[in-house]
């Protein structure tokens, strides 16, 4: 099957039926393993245990910004190619994307209390992390507030991509301004500053939370899938029986249905 | 496994991300029953797709 056969729903829909299996069993191996590897790490000689926290908190952190990556190539998709998949994939990432933001910036902030005295700090990169998660929050709401999915997709791919300029300016922050946050120690010249103890588990998390994220995608788009054709069904019965009330089990759906 | 002073921040970090992960997986479980109940109950009422394929089928 090559790539542009995807771009056909129902052989999406197929691929997807053979992959989830797999990949929710990779995904919870991953998990399995990272947390094992996790509990286990040592406590950091400043930190302590706390510092098990990371371990949670940088893989959604990473995610939280990578969805927006991923939505943002979705995006282009939809209004330079108009790739029938790609509105379905960006709408799809947004609610795993707001969930992954939420979770680093909870995470961050209980890891904030022990470690900087304080829960929230309003300095560059947690004001700029909080308005990734307002963005996602407001993208969701757009996906929502316009009932034809197609002209709901050029708007929010546009508000994407707009949104994307604040990813380099999450990553930088730490770099630009002056911020409680430390810089970065994985990702950055010259390699990664942590000791191995924390390096693996903290690998091997993010891959298992990227892989959550891959599983999470794949089946929300395949409800996107069958939402719309839930949707185009409805207006064929629409047009076949004017007046008619929808049949049982899709009352009420053309309004949500985008 | 001793984590100190700071056992409930630890605690409450897994346990928030635990939640949110399963809230995630039962909303897509439970949104993938609601469509696929309602494009049955919409082919069983006679309404089917122009290429004739049943809407639930995946091939």
């Amino acid at each position: 099957m090559s790539l542009i056969d995807l771009a056909n729903p129902t052989r999406f829909l197929a691929l997807a039926a053979r992959l989830l299996p797999w990949l929710a069993l990779v995904t919870v191996g991953l998990l399995a393993a990272g947390l094992y590897l996790s509990a286990v790490a040592p406590d950091d000689y400043q930190q302590g245990a706390t510092v098990k926290i990371m371990f949670i908190h940088v893989p959604n952190a990473w995610l939280s910004m990578f969805v927006w990556g991923v939505m943002s190539i979705a995006s282009l998709g939809t209004l330079v190619w108009r790739h029938p998949l790609a509105d379905v994939a960006a709408k799809a990432a947004a609610p795993i994307g707001a969930s992954f933001t939420f979770l680093a910036l909870l995470t961050g902030s209980l890891w904030g209390r022990p470690m900087w005295g304080t829960y929230w700090e309003w300095d560059a990169r947690l004001t700029s992390v909080l308005i990734l998660f307002l963005m996602y929050l407001g993208l969701m709401a757009l996906w929502r507030s316009v009932e034809d999915p197609t002209r709901a997709a050029r708007a929010a791919a546009v508000l994407t991509l707009v949104g994307a300029i604040n990813l380099p300016i999450i990553k930088f922050s730490v770099d630009w301004w002056n911020t409680l946050h430390q810089p970065a120690s994985v990702m950055r010249m010259g390699g990664p500053a942590l000791d191995k103890s924390f390096l693996i588990p903290l690998l091997v998390m993010a891959v298992g939370f990227s892989f959550l994220f891959i599983t999470l995608h794949v089946a929300a788009m395949r409800n996107e899938i069958l939402r719309r054709r839930v949707r185009s069904l409805q207006m064929m019965q629409a047009r076949a029986y004017p007046g008619s009330a929808p049949a049982s089990g899709a009352t009420g759906q053309i309004v949500g249905a985008a | 496994m001793d984590l100190g002073p700071y056992t409930s921040f630890i605690a409450t970090s897994y346990l928030a991300a635990a939640l949110v992960v399963v809230l995630l997986i039962g909303w897509i479980a439970i949104d993938y029953r609601t469509q696929k109940a309602r494009l049955r109950a919409l082919e069983e009422s006679g309404i089917s797709r122009r290429s004739g394929r049943a809407a639930t089928d995946i091939q």
